[in-house]
């Protein structure tokens, strides 16, 4: 539809490695983003092999007590902001949002660069880190202990999440004034593809909770430096504005981490049911809802900590409310599929699974906002699996849908679908494994956190980490045969897919400057034919010129 | 402790049995929702397969799109409410205090519980209770947050450094139960466990009385003459320079800025280590700090004798 002329794609236009640290292309900051996201992810990775196999016995065996709690906090930190929270946006977000709205680049994309270096020299501080000895918080970092107990590298590690929030701020704010200014002509609010709406939602949260963060993470340095009493009781602090504050930012943080999984699904989706995305309104102003309510909710990570009953009380109830636009999302994905022409390739696979395994992962999160339950499973086992039901079996499966679904896109290159749908079915199985038994063990008492354990409990970590071994299989494979790809994948078409959305009508790789000419939106999101009988999708077909 | 394989808890506590009904029911609706959505995906996975020659016109109205969207919407809105409730209701009841519970302090550090009974009776790591009778424990921690645990009672509590919490059960069933400490507290966390033994009241009285010693109450009057606090709270009207502690605990006391706060532990403690946060209206502000000269068992002995004086009318 906007053919460009120029046969350069943007991994082409511009050679050598100084072109890729200096570019201000947000497709190629998006790969810099990819390649240094896939880094951390096996860091964590790797910390979690470790404790999962401590944990196959109940005495602490393996590894001492401080490596073992050095190795959880480790990979709580990279998990979270090195590698769930800028997961999708940075990577998917950076790559398609301009391209989805019909701009040639991000508004700011100087800005775009420097917010990566932000991100790596964030990285780098976490990785002196633990090259030095680690740090023993948690991710958490719960004072007193991380503000004057701890003995490890409170400081480095807070230094590093601390810049690389300001990576997350300025990247939502690009992302937002992006949004807000440079859609197509014709590309008005409720023709955007839903995957920019979470975007959006994600930047205003990322803008707004992120700072809260820095300030607090300022707060434990200058107690731990100065001694100045702010949250140790020893010197006429509070323990629990901590938490407060940590919440305050971690809570939204948690949607940070969901809602561009959810826009990657709701693209996924109609594309594979060759439908309009039901109920888009809702879905829209549900992933809205999602962003406002997700800032009041806070204190039910505190319904144990000696806060007040009436906030217990106040903050459940709010909780339960969130809930609500939630459950309206996989209502509307899964009608989507009513009456629909459905086609299962390995984003689909990914889709599928993201939506059971994020309505399981909600419902238990309900049953942990839910007062009286949560005062027997809070900071237990109950809660590990919860929020990896979120982040593991909704978020990454996103990351990796979305990955396939644009790969072609994003690389030119088809990677293999028999892999493709084998490593889908082998995470989905391995994630079930290890995730399922621990809601056992959070019933039956089994805390988080815990080096050591009751023999009682052996049988379900045994399941756990021969689970986490199947899946740690099932995210190496896509490492390598996408990798492969890139070499010896065929050469995709502009549209392998034949999916809607503006990205899909310039070539696989795109060119530089996206749009030669750039195009005046008529058209409604998720423009969908009825499918014709003859229509097949995903297989690679010769480019048209 | 049942060192067997288990797949359910034991449950040990009245308060147990409750939070177990609404366990059953949230598993429900979460099997309920899941299956569902479950089935859904793969009914339509192979009834709408792109193979297959199903009518696929699909044009709903608005009316209908909206009524769809509501259902969907205000069907779990009224679900969640239910459960905010249920789950409420389960909560405030273990915020009330309890009548005439048995008083047990709490005192935790890295890495160990250290507990105390009223008559005086002390154990590390270990927690004798009797059944039948609430129990509350007031607990507060030397160093970092701690969370005492108790799988059985399904309940546990966080123990904060500077500020006394509470949390109480009644056990039902005799037996040894674990404790663990559930809030992450640093290098031999997954050390700081402990047994719960739940026994019969006879049983209990013997244990409790087998090492004969001074109450924690009469420890704490012992404290209270040694720190010469007497000096200044006298009980004889109208020569105080400080308030009676006589019927004081408990009691509504009215501050100089006008409030007025119930006397409970937190409150004695807080005005012997910072007295003059909230002071006693209608007296002066000169007492002087005791932050330092207290261990944290003494400071709850004197909350305990304290107690002790709670019905005693003041002359």
């Amino acid at each position: 539809m906007f053919k460009v002329t120029d046969q350069k794609s943007y991994l082409n236009a511009e050679e050598g490695i100084g072109s890729w640290l200096l570019t201000t292309d947000h497709k190629r900051i998006a790969i810099l983003y990819m390649v240094s996201l896939t880094f951390f992810f096996f860091i964590g990775g790797m910390a979690a092999v470790l404790f999962r196999l401590e944990l196959f016995t109940p005495e602490g065996d393996l590894l001492s007590a401080d490596s073992y709690n050095k190795l959880f906090s480790l990979h709580g930190i990279v998990m979270v902001w090195f590698f769930l929270i800028p997961s999708i946006p940075t990577v998917l977000g950076n790559f398609l949002v301009p391209l989805m709205i019909g701009a040639r680049d991000l508004a700011f994309p100087r800005l775009n660069l420097f917010s990566w270096y932000l991100f790596m020299a964030g990285g780098l501080f976490t990785l002196t880190m633990i090259v030095v000895g680690g740090v023993d918080t948690g991710w958490t970092f719960y004072t007193p202990y991380s503000s004057t107990y701890a003995n490890t590298f409170v400081i480095l590690a807070a230094t590093g999440i601390f810049i690389s929030g300001f990576s997350s701020i300025v990247t939502g704010l690009n992302f937002m004034v992006t949004v807000h200014l440079f859609r197509a002509p014709g590309m008005h609010w409720f023709r955007l593809p839903m995957f920019v709406w979470t975007i959006y939602a994600t930047s205003l949260i990322m803008v707004l909770a992120t700072p809260v963060l820095a300030v607090t993470l300022l707060l434990v340095a200058t107690e731990r430096i100065f001694g100045v009493g702010i949250f140790d009781p020893a010197i006429g602090g509070d323990p629990l504005l901590f938490q407060h504050l940590f919440w305050f930012y971690s809570h939204p943080a948690v949607y940070i981490m969901i809602l561009p999984g959810m826009g990657v699904i709701s693209e996924i989706v109609p594309c594979f049911t060759r439908k309009r995305l039901y109920g888009y309104r809702f879905i829209a102003m549900a992933t809205m809802a999602i962003a406002v309510l997700g800032f009041l909710v806070w204190g039910h990570h505190m319904f144990v900590s000696g806060q007040s009953m009436y906030a217990g009380l106040l903050f459940s109830f709010l909780s339960m409310l969130v809930a609500v636009p939630s459950a309206v999302k996989v209502f509307n994905w899964t009608a989507t599929l009513y009456k629909g022409t459905i086609f299962l390739k390995t984003p689909m696979l990914y889709a599928l699974g993201f939506i059971g395994l994020f309505t399981f992962g909600g419902l238990t999160g309900i049953s942990l906002a839910t007062l009286g339950f949560d005062m027997h499973v809070h900071d237990t086992y109950f809660v590990v699996a919860h929020f990896h039901y979120i982040m593991v079996g909704g978020m990454i499966m996103a990351y990796l849908g979305g990955l396939h679904f644009w790969w072609p896109k994003m690389t030119g290159r088809t990677y293999s679908e028999w892999w493709g749908r084998i490593s889908a079915l082998i995470v989905f199985g391995g994630f079930n494994m290890t995730f399922f038994p621990q809601f056992v063990l959070g019933y039956l008492g089994n805390p988080r956190r815990y080096h050591s354990y009751p023999d009682e409990f052996q049988v379900f970590h045994v399941m756990s980490s021969l689970g986490a071994s199947i899946l740690g299989v099932g995210y190496l494979l896509p490492l390598v045969y996408l990798l492969w790809s890139l070499k010896f994948g065929g050469r995709s078409s502009h549209n392998p897919w034949q999916a809607a959305g503006m990205e899909w009508d310039v070539p696989s790789p795109p060119p530089k400057h996206n749009f030669d000419l750039v195009p005046t939106v008529d058209w409604p999101a998720y423009d969908y034919a009825p499918a014709h009988k003859e229509l097949t999708i995903g297989e690679g077909e010769p480019e048209p010129h | 402790m049942n060192q067997s394989f288990q797949f359910f808890p034991e449950a040990a506590s009245r308060g147990a049995v409750e939070v177990d009904y609404l366990s059953f029911a949230l598993l429900a609706i979460c099997l309920f929702f899941t299956i569902g959505i479950f089935a859904a995906i793969l009914v339509f996975g192979f009834r709408y397969w792109h193979t297959r020659e199903v009518d696929r016109q699909f044009s709903p109205s608005r009316r209908m799109h909206w009524i769809v969207e509501l259902t969907w919407s205000l069907g779990p809105l009224a679900i969640l409410i239910a459960l905010f409730i249920w789950g409420a209701v389960v909560y405030v009841r273990i915020h009330r205090p309890p009548d005439n519970p048995l008083e047990v302090n709490v005192v935790a550090k890295q890495w160990m519980w250290k507990i105390a009974h009223p008559n005086g009776r002390r154990e590390i790591n270990s927690l004798h209770v009797p059944t039948g009778r609430p129990v509350r424990l007031t607990m507060i921690s030397e160093d970092v947050i701690h969370s005492f645990f108790v799988p059985a009672f399904r309940a546990k509590q966080d123990v904060l450094p500077g500020r006394y919490t509470t949390i109480w059960w009644e056990p039902t069933k005799p037996g040894r139960y674990r404790l663990f400490c559930a809030e992450y507290c640093g290098t031999s966390h997954s050390q700081m466990i402990g047994e719960i033994v739940v026994q019969s009241p006879e049983d209990y009285s013997q244990w409790a009385a087998a090492e004969p010693s001074q109450t924690l109450s009469e420890r704490g009057q012992r404290h209270v003459k040694q720190l010469g606090c007497l000096k200044c709270h006298r009980a004889v009207a109208g020569t105080q320079t400080g308030p009676s502690l006589t019927g004081m605990y408990g009691s509504s006391i009215p501050l100089s800025d006008g409030t007025t706060i119930i006397a409970d532990a937190d409150y004695v403690r807080q005005s012997i280590i910072e007295p003059m946060k909230k002071v006693h209206d209608g007296f002066k502000p000169t007492m002087p700090s005791y932050a330092g000269q207290i261990e944290s068992e003494a400071l709850l002995e004197i909350v305990a004798y304290l107690r002790s004086l709670e019905d005693v009318q003041g002359d």
